[in-house]
């Protein structure tokens, strides 16, 4: 396999082979277990690193093709780091007719980034997702795991602001 | 308009406790053994006389479905999925039912999967809705500890288990059969039907997929009876409905209503009106984003329920009403719907990966202008190449919404066209 320099074992903040190796045993038995082997590794490392594709598809006897299929498949799963906080902006409907991606964008260009990125003090990614089902409160955010009602300019500056300034 | 002692979803804006203490003061859990006592195919043909048809979209009957699991087991056991996977835009109806009253949704699939023999059922529960997640776990741990639900589940000697599964941020895991091979760990791809799910479903089990309002109205219907719920409503259209109203109006709001409510009245009456006044309409999307949009000509008359809808060439769907004044560029959102399923298309029909594509790239064109007239018809011959050439209904959803704007809006679209070229041949010459 072609190795980008990205994806060197170097390259892998926070990898801990042997603790991956207790998540993926933790929850091998469980019945479809690949989503929430997924989700236990981005939880514990923030992304799922590579080495981790192959122990998974020893443990659940499928390629690592398949693994891979996955991870790609589902938006959550991100296989390379992120920020330390994941904000997500509601771009459907009903966000739009209250200028959810107006907001958006000017976030965007206020920190210099584009849609997916980090910031360059890996504070903050900033995510598209289509309906949040906060639908009522439009615009709508998602820091993440909390969702926020009615954003604008100042509310989104404000929230970048204290990401920026968690420096957990 | 529907009376307060009628309503399923008393704890909907969340002004009381969600836990068990709270759902046994509104009336949940009360008398669920006697419920079960009166047997499966006595649950079963009080779903059917209830006419509740499915509130997940398609509006399939809910007892006719449970109907075509199998009465005896072949050696495989039945499973009931529960589909919480509420990722279609404007639709929030899930959500409130998952936070605010998850101990219905918890009776209800008691119920509905003894009436079909199921003795585990999964809730298959959207990866954004991290909170509602934590609340439902909480809430089926409630239920464990009062031994509602479990090995003898609330005393009728009946063994049911419940587990929550979180998906990863998929929309097509709403598919009931994408949702299937999700929850076994895959990849998210809807499988070709038949075998339908009741044959041949989850591990190559009987399933039944039922939404989360289907199965949290259970239990209501099984203690206040069919009779009471099929005459709310119209015929055909009975009961209850959460309709989810955003946009352009004065007050967004979800709120339960009969279904037939004309749309006008739900818009006045519970969202303060589209902004600017009703005059100020320009289109409503009434079934979240899959279904085409209906001008305002449709919109001064038109009943909110399955059948009225789709006699107007849309469609009831998640009921959930997304407004727009006149203020919107009615092309620019549909192209911007267009980007989604192009974004959510799984792949693996040719004409949904390619056609979502192709829609999306001519719709982008067509948002500035820069399109030929004749290119109107081909993005309409598109649509219907996508339309029905699909495994799954993402195909017909994405092609719906334009094929709705070409049918009301086509004026708007040659306009823009003209303007674009006029701007152009001035420039040139």
């Amino acid at each position: 396999m072609q190795t980008t320099p990205a994806m060197d074992a170097a390259n892998l903040p926070g990898w801990d082979p042997a603790r991956a190796n207790a998540i993926i045993d933790g929850l091998k038995q469980t019945e479809g277990a690949a989503l929430p082997i997924l989700h236990a590794l981005q939880a514990e490392f923030g992304y799922v690193p590579h080495p981790a594709e192959a122990m998974m598809a020893d443990a659940l006897n499928l390629s690592r093709a398949e693994i891979r299929g996955i991870i790609s498949f589902y938006h959550d799963f991100r296989r390379a780091p992120g920020g330390r906080h994941v904000l997500k902006l509601c771009v459907a409907e009903a966000c739009q007719s209250m200028g959810g991606p107006g907001a958006a964008e000017r976030l965007l260009h206020r920190l210099g980034i584009g849609w997916g990125e980090t910031t360059e003090d890996g504070s903050l990614t900033v995510e598209k997702v289509y309906c949040l089902g906060l639908c009522a409160c439009a615009p709508a955010a998602l820091l993440d795991e909390t969702p926020i009602g009615r954003v604008d300019d100042d509310a989104l500056t404000l929230l970048a602001a204290d990401a920026a300034g968690d420096r957990a | 308009m529907l009376s307060d002692q009628d309503r399923i979803f008393t704890n909907l804006y969340g002004q009381n406790d969600w836990g068990l203490n709270g759902a046994r003061a509104r009336g949940d859990w009360d008398g669920t053994a006697a419920i079960l006592a009166r047997g499966r195919d006595a649950l079963i043909e009080e779903m059917k006389a209830s006419g509740l048809r499915g509130r997940g979209g398609a509006g399939f009957p809910t007892g006719l479905k449970w109907s075509f699991m199998p009465k005896t087991s072949d050696g495989r056991p039945s499973y009931l999925v529960i589909n919480a996977d509420e990722s279609e835009p404007g639709t929030c109806k899930d959500r409130d039912i998952l936070r605010h009253d998850p101990h219905k949704l918890i009776e209800g699939a008691l119920i509905a999967s003894f009436a079909m023999g199921a003795h585990a059922c999964y809730i298959y529960i959207r990866g954004e809705f991290y909170n509602e997640a934590c609340v439902l776990e909480a809430a089926v741990m409630q239920a464990y500890e009062a031994g509602l639900i479990g090995r003898d589940a609330c005393g009728s000697g009946f063994a049911f288990d419940l587990f929550v599964h979180r998906g990863a941020g998929a929309y097509i895991c709403g598919e009931e059969t994408a949702l299937l091979e999700s929850l076994e760990g895959k990849k998210g791809m809807p499988r070709l039907k038949p075998p339908f799910p009741a044959a041949c479903g989850l591990y190559g089990c009987p399933t039944t997929v039922n939404n989360v309002e289907s199965i949290a109205v259970v239990p209501t219907i099984m203690r206040r009876g069919a009779a009471w719920f099929s005459a709310l409503g119209r015929p055909k259209n009975t009961g209850t409905k959460l309709f989810c109203i955003s946009g352009h109006v004065n007050k967004p709001c979800n709120v339960e209503e009969e279904l037939g409510i004309p749309l006008r009245e739900l818009i006045e009456r519970y969202c303060g009106g589209v902004r600017g006044g009703w005059d100020n309409l320009l289109a409503v999307i009434p079934g979240g984003s899959s279904v085409p949009l209906l001008p305002k000509s449709i919109c001064d008359t038109v009943l909110m329920d399955f059948d009225s809808l789709r006699d107007v060439q849309s469609g009831l769907g998640t009921a959930a009403v997304i407004v727009m004044d006149k203020s919107t560029d009615i092309i620019r959102a549909i192209a911007r719907l267009a980007h989604f399923y192009k974004h959510e298309s799984c792949g693996q029909c040719t004409p949904c990966r390619e056609g979502t594509g192709w829609m999306m790239r001519m719709l982008d064109r067509m948002v500035e202008g820069r399109a030929e007239p004749e290119e109107i018809d081909v993005l309409y011959q598109v649509t219907k190449k996508v339309e029905g050439h699909t495994i799954c209904a993402l195909g017909d959803a994405a092609a719906w919404p334009i094929q709705g704007l070409l049918r009301h809006f086509r004026p708007e679209v040659e306009a823009r066209l003209a303007a674009y070229a006029g701007r152009h041949s001035l420039a040139a010459a």
